[in-house]
């Protein structure tokens, strides 16, 4: 399905942002804040797919975390379905907090250890569908675990049985029990065994595919969320620097960043890589509790222009769909 | 040409609650001079362990060497004792480990680490072993060494402490580097700057390097030769091109096919390789990786296979008998 800008999109997201104050070395706070997400503007349509992707620290984590209600924004809004959720009553809220759900990263600290799988599945049923009966739930529970590949007799069953596949299969599950139109997906696979991971990203493919859902992907590994996305938005220390379909995106990449970040990815082809050219970025990445002024990447950036040094450049749309924050494009 | 390396029919077991874990089961390669061997496979395969091995680095016990030999230039080197190993590690061979951060000390300045190697390995005095440390952080690009020796670990990026491991790996310039997942915990744009470097470094001092890594992108940018590694054993194992180009054994083909590529057309589905690892406490009768495997015959189910191909893969169907098969190109 092609989303059409024309449509309400399910989540839109606008200049968003989220500090955290720094605590210091003993007790209470500093005045120090570190801007994990700095001004982030993005919409995702009804049945579709944006990865989000960036290295340690970008602040791609916080954007999912904040999208989901997990943490109140500094700045700015979100907005599901048009409804800016900070401002809905609680009633209402509630209602749309089922709607999105979340699969975490690390299959091992996620699911509780003392409780048996049926149980962590059945838990958001209890909190969103209170007046359901007890065999229901477990009918629920045991089509759940079908769906993810597990067998129903695994609910009576604690989650260190299980391997981190599977696990990672618990957790989608449990995402899926009420029933979500949107699920943000923080680094899905990053922490499953390799031959793995490829059993997730399809299974996710066909989920999306059979209940109409829409992802939001968080990963660092560029190679899968260009797989799994319609678009991606390209992070770097809080701020997006390009938004645009996941194919223009590998075939065209404008951002210095977006650049350096596709040639560094290796791919598993002797005569490829015997060919390929890589951009090296210098340096580390800036503190983001202390970023440089004007745009973010010009510490490291190769293409730079006085201007660069001073202001601070906008997302601006380039070709159509193609987002670029960038003076020298 | 005499190897470098030759390890000869390595096991190694370790004792758990669970009884007997057979972690490496025979596994024999070997390493020539100034060559990029590349050690293959998921978690639990045996790599890094069959790294460990070589220089002993194995926590006894629980872990024991129940056979093989590991011969170093011309010397069993298993038949070592604590002290001669002393000598050997981090003088003639040198070890990158995963996580810096672990492996540095973050109560020792980043100078005492760096010079301890070539103060105890080279008789250098704290002086000159000073000198040498500036050179070597200039080598392998951490700017301003001076002030960045007197610095703790603590104030080093994830970066910039791989590139300490690689200057105190690189300290007494050994003939054989050990890298053990060098790159996993760094992002890809670092991991870039790190691959560079040490490709860079090998080029310039002919240093052999054994490079552990389940990333078959990192080998394809990075190694000679590569030995694919499944439940302990070596199941196959040829040049860069043989291997990932014409893959013999289905589960090297598996590992291909089930990773996302970057140049991949869109729309093309991954072909996963379908159930779990096996179990390392039996004892395997038959082929290790049938039960996960498309392509099994009846006598994967009866008869561990050998090795074909000149001792290149392990795997029935290799066998001149057998049915040709042509891997899947893709599977819709």
């Amino acid at each position: 399905m092609v989303p059409t800008s024309a449509q309400t999109p399910i989540l839109k997201v606008n200049k968003m942002k989220k500090y955290f104050q720094q605590q210091s070395a003993y007790f209470g706070k500093t005045g120090n804040w570190l801007r994990a997400v700095d001004g982030v503007s993005f919409s995702i349509q009804a049945g579709e797919t944006l990865g989000l992707v960036g290295e340690s620290g970008c602040g791609k984590t916080t954007v999912g975390r904040t999208v989901i209600g997990l943490y109140q924004p500094t700045a700015g809004w979100v907005a599901y379905k048009g409804v800016n959720l900070a401002r809905a009553k609680p009633s209402e809220r509630l209602v749309y907090r089922r709607q999105m759900q979340m699969i975490f990263q690390d299959p091992y600290a996620s699911l509780n250890p003392r409780m048996t799988v049926g149980d962590i599945i059945m838990e958001p049923l209890l909190i969103h569908h209170p007046g359901m009966g007890k065999n229901e739930r477990m009918e629920r529970v045991n089509e759940l675990l079908n769906m993810v590949g597990l067998n129903p007799e695994h609910a009576n069953r604690y989650p260190h049985e299980f391997s981190g596949g599977q696990r990672q299969r618990i957790g989608i599950a449990r995402a899926l029990a009420v029933e979500p139109e949107l699920i943000v997906c923080d680094e899905p696979v990053s922490a499953v065994d390799v031959s793995i991971q490829a059993q997730i990203i399809n299974m996710l493919e066909e989920l999306q595919e059979e209940l109409n859902l829409t992802y939001l992907i968080i990963a660092h590994d560029l190679a899968m969320v260009k797989h799994i996305s319609d678009r991606v938005a390209v992070m770097y220390l809080g701020k997006i620097v390009e938004l645009v379909d996941s194919e223009v995106l590998y075939h065209n990449p404008l951002h210095p960043y977006s650049r350096a970040l596709l040639s560094a990815v290796p791919i598993a082809d002797p005569d490829v890589e015997r060919q390929r050219k890589r951009i090296l970025l210098e340096g580390d990445l800036p503190s983001p509790v202390n970023p440089p002024p004007g745009c973010y990447f010009h510490t490291r950036c190769n293409r730079v222009l006085p201007i660069c040094h001073e202001q601070e450049p906008e997302l601006r749309e380039l070709e159509k769909g193609h987002f670029v924050a960038c003076h020298n494009v | 040409m005499e190897h470098l390396l030759e390890v000869k029919n390595l096991e190694v077991e370790f004792s758990t609650y669970a009884g007997m874990v057979k972690a490496v089961r025979g596994v024999s390669f070997e390493v020539d001079p100034g060559e990029v061997v590349a050690l293959v496979g998921e978690s639990g395969c045996g790599k890094s362990v069959t790294a460990q091995s070589i220089l002993q680095l194995i926590p006894s016990p629980p872990g024991k060497i129940t056979n093989g030999e590991i011969i170093f230039n011309g010397d069993n080197i298993l038949n070592k004792n604590e002290r001669e190993m002393q000598k050997i590690r981090g003088n003639s061979i040198g070890m990158i480990f995963q996580d810096p951060m672990t492996y540095l000390n973050p109560v020792l300045s980043i100078a005492t680490q760096v010079t301890e190697n070539l103060r105890l390995h080279k008789g250098m005095t704290r002086e000159q072993a000073m000198k040498r440390a500036v050179e070597l952080f200039h080598l392998v690009g951490i700017p301003e060494p001076e002030i960045r020796l007197k610095q703790y670990p603590h104030q080093f990026s994830g970066g910039m402490r791989q590139r300490v491991m690689i200057a105190m790996a690189l300290a007494c310039e050994p003939k054989l580097i050990i890298a053990d997942e060098p790159t996993t915990a760094l992002d890809v744009t670092v991991q870039a700057q790190i691959l560079e470097l040490l490709k860079e470094l090998k080029d310039r001092f002919q240093t052999a390097v054994i490079l552990i890594t389940h990333d078959l992108g990192v080998v394809a940018g990075q190694a000679d030769r590569i030995l694919v590694m499944y439940a302990g054993q070596i199941v196959e194992c040829g040049t860069l091109d043989a291997v990932l180009k014409k893959p013999s054994h289905p589960y090297t083909w598996g590992l291909l096919k089930s990773v996302p590529r970057l140049d991949a057309a869109k729309g093309q589905k991954l072909t996963p390789i379908w159930g779990q690892p096996p179990d390392l406490l039996q004892d395997f009768t038959s082929c290790p990786f049938m039960p996960r495997c498309d392509y099994a015959m009846g006598i994967c189910a009866r008869e561990m296979p050998p090795y074909f191909n000149g001792g290149k893969v392990r795997c029935w169907l290799n066998h001149p008998q057998a049915p040709k098969v042509e891997f899947k190109k893709e599977v819709s």
